[in-house]
């Protein structure tokens, strides 16, 4: 393929792809939900999270808080959480980075592990809070190899999402 | 770092209230959003709906089959039971020793069963399930303990209804689309199953403990009843749960702490039958008399 557009067309394409692709992979993400997976304890990390979270610390001008919002509550339908649970987690977690940017002049990649691996520990304390208001009263210890595993799948993710911002941004 | 003094992205008005806005937009969808939780906790059947709407749309990606399940479950199980050799061979050992005890004690109740039947002349009724379905899916990365059925109402489930595997009790009915339905298993912790004893009849309330086992409670104090490799069944109290349907085995026990398996591994069954709920006038709300009568009691 040329570098250089040939046609609107091809102007057109690019221009979606660079827009959708972000978008679009979350949403995957939440899919992955559907797998045919019966577990008995909570053990495979949260991918829609991870995902999300590796598009917000790789590119924090792409999304605007507000656009967790939509994300938030296809995963809550998809995934069978309490409506309103990951909108609002999601939502925060990106006024919160927000934060943390303002604050952060640089970010490198050991940061960025830090930064995400205390976001996913707010995330598993807050699901964890939301299941125990909604009746499920779980011993906080069950949720601890979920996120030992979150954490160390985070770095894969992020890997996955530099490839793949690598060819949204490429022509 | 000290934050910027200012954090206008420029000279554009339009670009500084679009910033703007985009944050009241999003501190008011957090609102929004945890108005919400606190309507699905107060009423956990509240859009229902919408929530059933999304169950059907999403089934055809995870109703591809049981066997597809069963290889994908697979590959975790065998990662699992190659560590764990060892520790399941012990297992397994103690398990035949229980069952080997269980159905001695089964052999003998079916001739106590036999016997009082006799006197009564009682015929075992076993009522026809709702639905014969299979299970397609798990939420296996939440805190929550939910499967997913490959019917729904459709098939006449709604929610409530017990389901059952033929190894054991796998939980109840809490939403349903129409050709979907979501079963909270007995090892969530948010569900609570009468039991009782095999054994001797001890009642008992098998609560999830989370992780896939089972906690019970038992109202007696001072000694731990249970015993290592006891069977537990549904007692029939409560209404939802027909009784005599096998729930748990104790797998270990700490102290006042007992421990127990499922005997229905969700992930393991063929089939899971939806039963109608044992007694139905159990869900429904009290006659004003009854409840004149209460208040009355109260005053």
């Amino acid at each position: 393929m040329s570098r250089i557009a040939g046609s609107t067309r091809d102007v057109a394409i690019w221009g979606f792809r660079r827009q959708t692709v972000p978008i679009l992979t979350t949403l995957a993400a939440c899919l992955l939900d559907l797998l045919p997976i019966v577990a008995a304890a909570p053990l495979v990390p949260d991918f829609a999270y991870l995902v999300l979270l590796a598009w917000r610390l790789l590119r924090p001008e792409l999304w605007l808080a507000y656009m967790a919002l939509p994300l938030g509550l296809f995963d809550d339908l998809v995934a069978g959480h309490p409506l309103g649970q990951s909108m609002a987690l999601w939502t925060l977690t990106f006024l919160i980075f927000d934060l943390v940017d303002s604050r952060v002049g640089w970010r490198d990649y050991w940061m960025d592990w830090f930064f995400a691996s205390l976001a996913i520990l707010g995330y598993t304390a807050a699901t964890w809070y939301v299941a125990r208001v909604m009746g499920s009263r779980v011993d906080a210890m069950v949720l601890a190899p979920q996120f030992a595993l979150s954490v160390f799948a985070y770095p894969l993710v992020a890997r996955g999402v530099i490839a793949l911002d690598r060819w949204r941004l490429s022509r | 770092m000290a934050p910027p003094s200012t954090r206008r992205p420029g000279f554009s008005r339009r670009a500084q209230y679009g910033l703007f806005l985009g944050y009241v937009v999003a501190v008011g969808g957090i609102l929004f959003a945890l108005l919400l939780l606190v309507v699905a906790t107060v009423d956990p059947t509240g859009f229902r709906a919408l929530k059933g709407a999304a169950l059907d749309a999403t089934r055809p990606v995870s109703a591809a089959g049981h066997g597809v399940s069963a290889f994908f479950t697979g590959i975790f199980d065998s990662i699992g039971d190659y560590l764990g050799a060892g520790a399941q061979n012990e297992a397994l050992k103690r398990r035949l020793a229980a069952e080997r005890r269980a159905l001695v004690q089964a052999k003998a109740t079916e001739l106590d069963n036999r016997r009082l039947k006799a006197m009564l002349k009682l015929t075992q009724e076993v009522p026809d399930p709702v639905a014969v379905t299979t299970i397609v899916g798990s939420s296996f990365d939440s805190v929550r303990r939910l499967a997913t059925l490959s019917s729904g109402a459709s098939s006449g489930i709604e929610p409530g209804q017990p389901v059952r595997a033929p190894e054991g009790l796998i939980g109840r009915v809490i939403e349903r689309g129409r050709w979907a339905s979501r079963v909270l298993l007995v090892s969530d912790a948010a569900s609570n199953v009468p039991v009782r004893l095999v054994r001797d009849g001890t009642p008992a309330i098998a609560t999830g403990h989370g992780d896939g086992t089972i906690d019970l409670k038992t109202l007696e104090v001072g000694r731990n009843p249970f015993r290592r490799g006891d069977v537990l069944v549904t007692s029939g109290i409560g209404g939802v749960y027909p009784p005599n349907i096998p729930v748990a085995v104790v797998a270990a026990i700490d102290g006042d702490r007992t421990v127990a398996k499922p005997l229905a591994d969700p992930s393991r069954v063929d089939y899971a039958m939806v039963l109608r709920v044992y007694q139905p006038v159990a869900g429904e709300p009290l006659s004003p008399r009854t409840t004149q009568a209460l208040q009355g009691a109260d005053q």
